[in-house]
């Protein structure tokens, strides 16, 4: 292992462990001593309807109800359109959909006003199916080679269909936004979330102000997930709409319900799948991919993007048709969570080689290996795999680990008794940054380094940590580069005031992009480094030259410039009399290149992992013939315990990435996308395989289980 | 003698407000323990969990009435002793603390189970954790740590 990869005491453990962190709730008066307000929102109660008139009841004194018509600026929220307002135009378009909030000194008054607001609507037909949904908001087509022809000369075509559900972030802290308005006439917003300057862009153009106008600090933030990137946009541009209008600092926290009803989550998905083989060998894949967007696009785009170019999974198709579409429905805007549309895809082309594997009589570990992509073989958008794919040796790993290949085989064979195992096997990768050519194009990261007079250098980027480790990893490139003591270097919670743009913390980026750029910049200031002296270095993004250009209109190109790989086993025991799915054991094996910290990269696996699983088995969410969703606590929405997979195993295979720092790749979202497929393959298993429980839909749970079992009664 | 008398971090505390107020909500607005975090308010997360009595309680679901004449421990206080010292060093060896929103809660049930069994096997502390969800980290890094605190400080508890 390298000395970068050594673990080291993380740089914000002291603060977090002895609960002197201040995350946005935690603040009793702002940092200037002023007195802050309570903003609670009205949400809509109708999927859609038209908002004929709203009576507010007359406040007591210093009490303030604020809409859309307080709004200084332009009343669209910049995310990739600009579709979502900040309060409600005429008419709402979901369940959630805030009409305007309440502000006071106490929240029981603020809540009990909240109740005394009254909203005539009309209410209109929501759109509420994702196969028949005709609104979209995003259609895109690629594909390569004859598909057609393929499918004509195939000895056997296959076809499934494949749904996976919502799946929320469930951060552990809620959103939560706050809004100071400043002497000087700035707006200061801050709060818990990843993408400083994407709120920056957002509250400049709702208030009205240039960029100038507005500042924004990313406060200490308990878990993001994708959950805090597009929205606390929305929420920081109304907590500004409601300080200017009060002239005094607003916060608005939301409360769990809230935020499991109410806030973006992964997109649940239809695809349909088409599957040409000939001499056993798949010769075309042709995917029809619809996501349920919700009722406005915020990031559908890019996450339908990396979705789709997953579609064909690490398999080397020759004959590629892919269409996506992103699927408006009156229901919470879905948004972004690690793996960012990849899971959905990924989920459907790992089950549907897997049942034709089983259709064709071999073992679906060794079909898969016969199609696993190689190095300079074309990707789905005929782009390179331009370094070594690892997956083959980490699939022998695995095998090591869990006796793999040896279970698969057994435990396919018919099975008798009331306890049924089974074990499943997936492999993915996860295209390593923003899709396409965003960083080069939009992002266009910048990063500093300022040294002080007496040595001690400060990181200067817009990258948040959340939970993830960049207030560590970045000051230890830096402080390796410049060998000076990891104390000597500190990464604080970044303001949009004082740090350049280094893009957004998402699409595990972060570490690769921006640390890459930091490394350079200490590398930089190392060759100027003068005693005593306060000096600055900055470092820009470059796209590396091996890149062959991606092209969007086209889907054409290299959609990243390299993959992290994931393989993964899950082994399960099926109780089939309570249907009870007990996981034996879960095992992944990662390739996020260098580790830059062991124990944090463990950590980032490890907690990522135990999302997919809970993805594949019990978190369920969704919605009712009204569009309401129902499963807004934690008693009706599961996320995994202690107690749900004790036996989860994370290893780490390092297949070095030359222009990461340090031969680092993208992490963070890597291992959540392998276990569904893993998961569901081995409950399938359990269950006798495809020909008597033909499994094709995530999340999983025991009832599901006993629907399948009371099948065989029938 | 009016209000309810308790104690908070050792120290004798008064508080006169309505005894249905909620425990999580008086620690951190009254008396500014802010290690003691609102993840649900439904006793589902245990984000808020204090000691009550040397027991992990959900404070969220807790009225104020309830605690008269007990003794109430949050990190503010347990941060102060040699058990903590242990704890965190175990966590931090293997960097089990990431967003750290779950984190004075986990430290508080380990407290509550080395107490109670000063050696525990990994399935007695996975039991004694299973009511404080942790989203980041998987927990296997949380469960090591306690294991190794219990191990490391040996004759602490
Ligand atoms: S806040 Fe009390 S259990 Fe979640
Ligand atoms: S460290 Fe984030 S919830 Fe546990």
């Amino acid at each position: 292992m390298k000395e970068i990869c050594q673990s080291v005491k993380k740089k914000d453990h002291d603060p977090k462990i002895e609960g002197r962190s201040v995350y946005v709730d935690d603040y009793n008066l702002t940092a200037s001593g002023k007195k802050i307000l309570c903003g609670r929102l009205l949400h809509s109660i109708y999927a859609k309807a038209k908002v004929l008139s709203v009576t507010v009841p007359e406040l007591p004194e210093g009490y303030y109800w604020v809409d859309r018509n307080d709004i200084p600026g332009d009343n669209n929220v910049n995310i990739v359109l600009d579709d979502t307002p900040v309060f409600c135009r005429d008419t709402v378009e979901y369940i959630g959909e805030p009409i305007g909030m309440v502000v006071g000194p106490d929240e029981k008054a603020v809540e009990a006003l909240l109740k005394k607001i009254e909203v005539e609507y009309e209410e209109l037909e929501p759109m509420l199916d994702l196969r028949n949904g005709d609104t979209t908001f995003f259609d895109y087509h690629f594909g390569h080679g004859d598909v057609d022809k393929a499918f004509a000369e195939a000895d056997k075509v296959y076809e499934e269909e494949f749904t996976t559900g919502y799946q929320d972030q469930t951060y552990l802290e809620p959103q939560g936004m706050m809004a100071e308005p400043e002497e000087d006439g700035r707006m200061f917003v801050h709060g818990s979330l990843q993408c400083p300057y994407y709120v920056h862009g957002a509250v400049a153009r709702a208030m009205g102000t240039g960029p100038e106008g507005v500042h924004i600090l990313q406060d200490v933030t308990g878990g993001g997930f994708g959950g805090k990137e597009d929205f606390p946009s929305i929420l920081g541009c109304q907590v500004a709409v409601a300080a200017k209008k009060t002239g005094q600092p607003v916060r608005c926290v939301y409360n769990r319900r809230e935020d499991l009803e109410f806030t973006p989550k992964r997109h649940p998905s239809l695809s349909k799948y088409k599957l040409a083989v000939k001499d056993g060998m798949v010769t075309a894949v042709e995917a029809d991919v619809r996501f349920d967007a919700g009722a406005y696009s915020t990031l559908s785009a890019v996450v339908l993007q990396r979705g789709i170019i997953a579609a064909p999974g690490i398999y080397n198709i020759p004959n590629v048709r892919v269409t996506g579409k992103a699927v408006k429905t009156n229901t919470t805007p879905c948004g972004a969570y690690r793996g960012f549309g990849a899971p959905q895809t990924f989920f459907a082309i790992e089950m549907m080689m897997d049942h034709i594997a089983q259709d064709l009589g071999i073992d679906s570990i060794a079909f898969k290996q016969k199609h696993f992509a190689k190095q300079g073989d074309m990707t789905s958008t005929q782009g390179r795999y331009h370094f070594p794919v690892p997956i083959p040796a980490m699939l022998d790993e695995v095998d090591e680990l869990c006796d793999l290949r040896r279970k698969h085989i057994e435990y396919s064979r018919p099975q008798s008794g009331r306890y049924r195992k089974g074990i499943g096997f997936s492999a993915i990768f996860h295209g390593a940054g923003f899709t396409g050519s965003g960083e080069r194009d939009m992002i266009k990261a910048t990063a500093k380094l300022r040294k002080y007079a007496d040595g001690t250098v400060e990181v200067l980027a817009s990258n948040g940590d959340i939970g993830q480790g960049v207030r560590t990893t970045f000051p230890k490139i830096v402080a390796h580069e410049l060998n000076i003591p990891l104390d000597k270097v500190y990464y604080s919670h970044p303001d949009t005031a004082r740090v350049p743009d280094s893009g957004p913390t998402v699409a595990s980026r972060s570490l690769m992009i921006v640390g890459e750029l930091l490394r350079r910049a200490a590398i930089k200031l190392r060759g100027i480094w003068e005693e005593g002296k306060e000096q600055e270095v900055e470092e820009h993004y470059k796209q590396p030259d091996f890149m062959i250009p991606f092209y969007l209109d086209r889907f054409e190109g290299d959609a990243y410039p390299t993959y992290a790989w994931a393989v993964s086993a899950v082994e399960v025991e099926v109780d089939t009399y309570t249907g009870v799915v007990e996981i034996l054991g879960a095992y992944g094996n990662f390739d996020v290149g260098t580790p830059v910290d062991y124990n944090i990269v463990v950590g980032q696996m490890e907690g990522g992992f135990l999302q997919g699983l809970g993805y594949a088995s019990i978190e369920k969410m969704s919605y009712d013939n009204k569009g309401r969703i129902r499963n807004n606590s934690f008693t009706d929405y599961l996320v995994p315990t202690t107690m749900d997979v004790p036996h989860m195993v994370a290893k780490m295979h390092v297949e070095e990435y030359p222009d990461g720092p340090y031969g680092a790749k993208g992490a963070g979202e890597l291992p959540l996308v392998a276990p569904p497929p893993a998961y569901l393959e081995a409950v399938e298993m359990a269950l006798g395989g495809m020909k008597k429980h033909r499994l094709n839909a995530i999340p999983f749970s025991t009832e599901d289980v006993i629907l399948e079992l009371n099948k065989e009664v029938l | 003698m009016n209000g309810i008398h308790f104690r908070l971090n050792g120290k004798d505390t008064c508080y006169d407000g309505s005894a249905a107020d909620r425990l999580l909500d008086v620690l951190r607005d009254t008396y500014d323990m802010k290690s003691v975090k609102c993840g649900c308010k439904e006793g589902e997360c245990g984000a808020c969990a204090v000691l009550i009595d040397g027991v992990l309680v959900n404070s969220c679901c807790v009225a104020m009435g309830a605690v008269d004449a007990h003794e109430i421990v949050t990190v503010e206080g347990y941060r102060e002793t040699a058990r903590f010292a242990a704890l965190s060093k175990a966590f931090a060896d293997l960097s089990a603390v990431q967003c750290g929103f779950c984190i004075p809660g986990m430290i508080l049930a380990a407290e509550a189970l080395l107490s109670k069994n000063a050696h525990p096997t990994e399935e007695e502390v996975r039991t004694a954790l299973s009511g404080n969800i942790c989203r980041c980290t998987g927990y296997n890094a949380i469960v090591n740590a306690v294991l190794n605190a219990a191990k490391e400080g040996d004759g602490l508890w």
